[in-house]
């Protein structure tokens, strides 16, 4: 064990000397390519990591704690920050806990347009996956390229919501605006641009590129059952072949309704990911053409109708005394949902990111854990980087797609 | 007369307290019989202490002692082959025992199963890494924000807050701020415990903004001057404003283009 003092820091009993061939790096938790503040300490054999130790908890700002001590809608945007790439998918699973909690039934538009903001959030959050993995391998331009289209990604939730990152674009109960005039134009616009650079820009430059190839294939191997007994979700468990999707099997939303398939790689490795992740916004195309239509035809109401717990619509606030008042207890003292607990997953574009919410009846909720995939992608490192060699540790990093905003909450 | 505040839970609590308003409940069911919820009850019998269907999910009681071999028989007989969350949930003020609970995954039924359990304050839990590798860092969570000991773990260490943290963030009796020791964690790790009292409180958080700091802040409309005592308040100043416009529109604007 170290001596410990101010000039010789403690660093977990970790010798960084050693006598025999093994030697200890660490990378992190300021490195371009930790993909936030992800620390990791390697012990390497020559260039092969012999063991890994993911250690985190450098952005922990203990939001399941401030979620004891808030209200249910105050909380509601700082879910923003915790997967800060695709905001609305944690505004949404936070909402759908809450609802299921109170049990209230949302109107169809806000389910369209929910469903729609899901789908938008999921392709920018893929691009961005694309660009920093290919990044991270050594492939400039792709970044450039798709950075170039999520941004008019961005533009579209900018346009709605007003924000580009924390987008807070849903309410418990609803959504707080309708689409803009011409906006599903836009979207439909914006998904054929994608849909064009996704088959001749990005697949063309990246599918069977040598380096690409050899720099991913084999690469970062997990098989289904280890996948499964690390908890893995979303496109780490699709990699492995494991088809699961929560929009499929548990739907939600409008998910039961539309026609999508889930695409499933049995390749296990970086290669069989990155295809699926470039199929999967494949799928969000066609699901979001195919609520453009539905849009039209839904009745324009946006909250659903639950006086106890939402308050109502503005002209009916301004006009009607009893719905002033409520909207005031709601406002002052916050919505009291019923007694129980809740345990709604949802998949976000990372994988299953669900809300575990215990209601004691009070305007605060007992307990709230916030079920976050890059959380056990994280702790899949440890062992999925043991055997691989130093330079394919950041490719390996990258294509488990892990944000630190959700690992460490 | 002061209102009393508790000290075994110093979260946020309502302001406006309704003695007659009875809390509803979120409807519980029976587990309907030849559901598939009803063979995992059958299958683990002489376990389950109380059994309900929740939203969808089927939640079972369980003794603490029984984990192991509760898990076990979901993942091997039942098809539960994915434990996606772990934590558990501080009744010390009401009960003095943590509520412990296991959510778990059925991926070829696409159902789900809360396993829950209680245990005592300095009980310890048996950990289920064996089962789950999911649970690793799950229960190291769990340990770090509860302090809740768990048995035969590969490595139980604080997984999200240092090391030499004391205390645990998420009981209960663990304030929103951060307690006493939270207050001077960097002063003790940086210059040592015996700074305190060179430092001093005022001192210990370099971001803190003090109203009365007349060094580094002043109020607009309220100067004074440089390290000036306050506490009594400050006289009000007028404001004047600059009355040159920023941006001259008189005067004609270089015409940048016609040097072309």
């Amino acid at each position: 064990m170290q001596q410990t003092n101010k000039l010789t820091p403690f660093f977990e009993n970790l010798n960084f000397e050693r006598n025999d061939n093994t030697m200890v790096i660490n990378l992190g938790p300021q490195h371009p390519s930790a993909h936030g503040q992800l620390r990791l300490v390697l012990e390497l054999d020559g260039e092969k990591v012999v063991k890994a130790y993911p250690d985190i908890g450098y952005l922990h700002r203990g939001i399941e704690k401030m979620a004891e001590n808030m209200t249910y809608n105050e909380f509601l945007p700082t879910t923003d920050r915790l997967d800060y790439i695709a905001s609305t998918s944690n505004n949404y699973a936070y909402a759908h806990a809450v609802e299921q909690l109170l049990g209230i039934e949302i109107p169809e538009r806000a389910q369209v347009i929910r469903t729609m903001l899901l789908e938008v959030n999921r392709i920018i959050s893929h691009l961005f996956f694309l660009a920093t993995h290919a990044l991270d391998v050594g492939a400039m331009s792709i970044f450039l390229y798709a950075f170039r289209e999520r941004e008019f990604g961005m533009d579209l939730m900018e346009e709605y919501c007003g924000a580009r990152l924390t987008h807070s674009a849903v309410r418990i109960g609803g959504v707080p605006l309708d689409l803009p005039k011409g906006w599903t134009q836009e979207l439909l616009k914006w998904c054929d641009t994608v849909e064009y650079e996704l088959a001749n820009t990005y697949e063309k430059l990246l599918n069977e590129n040598r380096i690409w190839k050899m720099r991913l294939e084999d690469v970062g191997v997990i098989s289904a059952e280890e996948a499964q007994s690390w908890g893995c979700s979303g496109p780490m468990l699709r990699g492995s072949g494991v088809q699961y999707d929560i929009r499929k099997e548990e739907p939600y939303e409008l998910y039961s309704k539309l026609e999508f398939d889930i695409p499933v790689s049995d390749r296990c490795d970086s290669y069989g990911r990155y295809r699926l992740y470039m199929e999967e916004m494949k799928e969000s195309i066609k699901i979001l053409r195919q609520l453009v239509p539905m849009y039209d035809k839904t009745a324009p109401q946006l909250m659903a109708h639950a006086p106890q717990y939402i308050s109502a619509p503005k002209e009916e606030i301004m006009t009607q005394n009893y719905a002033l008042m409520q909207h005031f207890v709601l406002v002052t003292q916050g919505m009291r949902p019923p007694k129980g607990e809740v345990y709604a997953p949802t998949e976000s574009p990372k994988g299953e990111l669900g809300f575990y919410i215990k209601s004691e009846g009070e305007p605060y909720a007992y307990r709230l854990k916030c079920r976050a995939p890059s959380f056990f992608h994280t702790g899949l490192l440890q062992e999925m980087l043991v055997g691989a060699y130093i330079a394919d540790v950041v490719t390996i990093i990258g294509s488990t797609n892990i944000v630190f905003g959700e690992v460490d909450r | 007369m002061r209102k009393y505040t508790p000290k075994d839970n110093v979260q946020k609590k309502s302001y406006y307290t309704d003695r007659f308003y009875v809390v509803p409940r979120v409807p519980r069911s029976e587990v309907q019989s030849g559901s598939h919820f009803a063979d995992v009850v059958n299958s683990l019998k002489k376990f389950v202490r109380e059994s309900y269907v929740e939203l969808g999910q089927l939640i079972i009681h369980i003794k603490s002692t029984d984990n192991i071999k509760v898990l076990e028989i979901l993942k091997d007989k039942c098809g539960y082959n994915v434990c996606s969350e772990l934590s558990a949930v501080d009744y010390l003020a009401r009960d003095g025992e943590f509520e412990v609970f296991y959510q778990m995954l059925n991926m070829s039924e696409a159902k789900r199963v809360r396993v829950v359990t209680r245990i005592k304050k300095d009980e310890a839990i048996e950990s289920v890494v064996c089962l789950y590798k999911s649970a690793n860092f799950s229960e190291r969570e769990m340990y770090d924000m509860f302090g809740i000991v768990v048995n035969n773990h590969p490595y139980l260490k604080r997984i999200l807050m240092p090391d030499d943290w004391v205390g645990h963030p998420l009981l209960k009796t663990y304030p929103l701020q951060g307690d006493e020791a939270a207050s001077w964690y960097e002063v003790d790790k940086i210059f040592g415990k015996e700074y305190r009292d060179v430092i001093g409180p005022e001192n210990r958080d370099p971001a803190k903004i003090d109203r009365y700091d007349t060094k580094r802040f002043s109020r607009v409309g309220y100067e004074v001057p440089f390290g000036a005592d306050i506490s009594d308040g400050e006289k009000e100043n007028d404001i004047e404003y600059s009355k040159a416009p920023l941006v001259d529109y008189t005067k004609s604007q270089k015409q940048l283009d016609k040097r072309k």
